[in-house]
């Protein structure tokens, strides 16, 4: 880059700039501490039962124990891993199946009912079923997570498959593409906003999966902490694992961000 | 005699749809000779851009002939530049489709978009250039392929009517100096008596040709030039009654 001079107007309102970015993110941690400082108080002072609340300090010491008798990566790395499995499976089954529909406008029609019957079916009923087929392992939680992404995936993405500019379209088949070249050089391409959109979705999809699969089977994982401790009310624990949980979706989600900045460049908007 | 390079004979075209059947043209006859530039005008709706796809072949007539030697460029009425390309590998596109993406003719690509002002922009994306200019690449990439037919569809319409004479202007030169055929298809009067050699005139659905004329500028193409000239005003006035006679 050249450097090059700037008026001092210019500095003045690079300056407004970055003071009003320092103070939106000085309000926000200020916002977070005066909530956990609140409800630390508020525990610590008797006005609320630090049994039913818990409090910062105590979910504190909880995550602090399970460290130390080596559980809290397990459990961790069990949901992780069943999350990014089922993440990864939904995301890319979903592009390949709208994929398939974009393809053939038959099979489109065809499926449609289906799928429309299958994205209005709240997943869960299906927990007994997936008990039966897939055993109490991480393989039933992995296949929660597919169900709950996978739908969401495929109408998104088919959306914006369908939604390829007609003109763009008409101009490749002047050039005499073929269909793949379409799919290839236009289709797929103008579809990346989407597919980053559509990932955003499905991390929290994911999430929703992997939890709601710990919840009806599991011996291990979060999900297992948070039912295990609900039931045992130690709600200490409960809230240990829910905030553990922010953390790493927060993590999921700000890497599919980067992700964002990588694969979109800023010429192109 | 000039080589004839695109006719049509009684060409009908029929769209059908569940509510029913529309005739777009019947008995539609023109011609087009090699290094002309035809300009065809005709009230909105009759089905103009229909003709364009007849003519490259894209839809099929439902009656008559379409007849073409050489090969087709399309310029549309956005420039439809692929915003995740740099403006070099847009111009490549039609060369990537048809897979003659050869050193010798990407290098006579650039060569072209070199020549017509484009050379500071080969890297940069779309979004970086002026409308003007997006539409000048547009035609560059048109004319990457080196296509013995250019097909204009309202080329300048999208445009401010400032940047509308000049990229007129602009396409009116590199067309006429790289020696191209190119048949455009609008809907402004102006336009087809600044640039044509010779005006079609349609008439409404079901289209076909109901008046012909050469223009003759004593030999002035440049479009701004023409519009000064006292012939101008003349032709606008027989082809607006025309068109709307």
């Amino acid at each position: 880059m050249k450097k090059q001079e700037y008026s001092i107007e210019h500095a003045k309102f690079i300056k407004k700039r970055r003071m009003n970015i320092a103070l939106v993110w000085g309000l926000r941690i200020g916002l977070l501490a005066i909530l956990l400082g609140f409800w630390e108080l508020s525990t610590a002072c008797g006005w609320v039962d630090p049994f039913l609340m818990s409090s910062p300090s105590r979910i504190g010491a909880t995550i602090a124990s399970l460290y130390r008798d080596g559980s809290l990566f397990y459990h961790i790395g069990v949901t992780l891993a069943e999350t990014l499995v089922g993440f990864a499976i939904a995301v890319g089954l979903g592009v390949v199946i709208a994929l398939a529909l974009w393809w053939s406008d038959t099979l489109c029609k065809v499926l449609e009912p289906y799928i429309v019957v299958l994205n209005a079916l709240p997943k869960i009923a299906l927990g007994p079923l997936i008990i039966i087929w897939f055993g109490t392992g991480s393989k039933a939680i992995i296949f929660m997570t597919v169900l709950v992404g996978i739908i969401v995936s495929t109408m998104h993405m088919l959306s914006a498959f369908l939604a390829t500019n007609k003109n763009k379209i008409l101009l490749l088949r002047s050039m005499g593409a073929t269909k793949l070249q379409i799919l290839q050089k236009l289709v797929i391409p103008s579809a990346r906003p989407s597919f980053i959109s559509m990932l955003k979705v499905n991390v929290g999809m994911a999430w929703i999966g992997s939890i709601m699969g710990e919840y009806i089977v599991s011996r291990a994982g979060l999900g297992y902490l948070i039912v295990y401790g609900g039931q045992v009310f130690k709600l200490d624990l409960v809230m240990s694992a829910t905030f553990i949980l922010c953390v790493l979706a927060a993590g999921m989600y700000f890497l599919v961000v980067l992700l964002e900045k990588v694969l979109i460049k800023n010429a192109e908007s | 005699m000039k080589k004839e390079i695109l006719r049509f004979t009684d060409v009908k075209l029929t769209y059908h749809t569940v509510r029913g059947e529309t005739t777009a043209a019947e008995n539609l006859n023109f011609s087009v000779n090699e290094g002309e530039f035809v300009a065809i005008i005709g009230p909105s709706g009759c089905g103009k851009t229909t003709l364009l796809s007849l003519a490259a072949g894209l839809l099929k007539p439902s009656a008559g002939e379409v007849e073409s030697q050489g090969s087709f460029g399309y310029m549309l009425q956005k420039d439809e530049l692929f915003p995740w390309r740099t403006i070099e590998k847009n111009i490549f596109l039609p060369l990537e489709v048809k897979k003659i993406g050869t050193p010798e003719n990407k290098a006579r690509a650039i060569s072209l978009a070199e020549k017509y002002g484009l050379k500071d922009f080969l890297r940069s994306y779309p979004s970086q250039l002026s409308g003007g200019m997006r539409q000048r690449a547009a035609l560059i990439r048109t004319l990457a392929s080196d296509p013995d037919i250019l097909l204009l569809d309202e080329p300048f319409s999208a445009l401010d009517y400032q940047t509308r004479l000049n990229v007129c202007e602009d396409v009116s030169s590199i067309i006429r100096s790289e020696g191209k055929t190119a048949l455009l298809i609008t809907h402004d009067i102006s336009e087809a008596i600044s640039l044509a050699d010779r005006v079609l005139v349609l008439t409404k659905r079901p289209a076909r040709v109901s008046y012909e004329h050469a223009l003759d500028f004593d030999g002035v193409n440049n479009p701004l030039k023409r519009r000064e000239m006292r012939g101008f005003s003349e032709w606008f006035e027989i082809l607006w009654k025309e068109l709307n006679g």
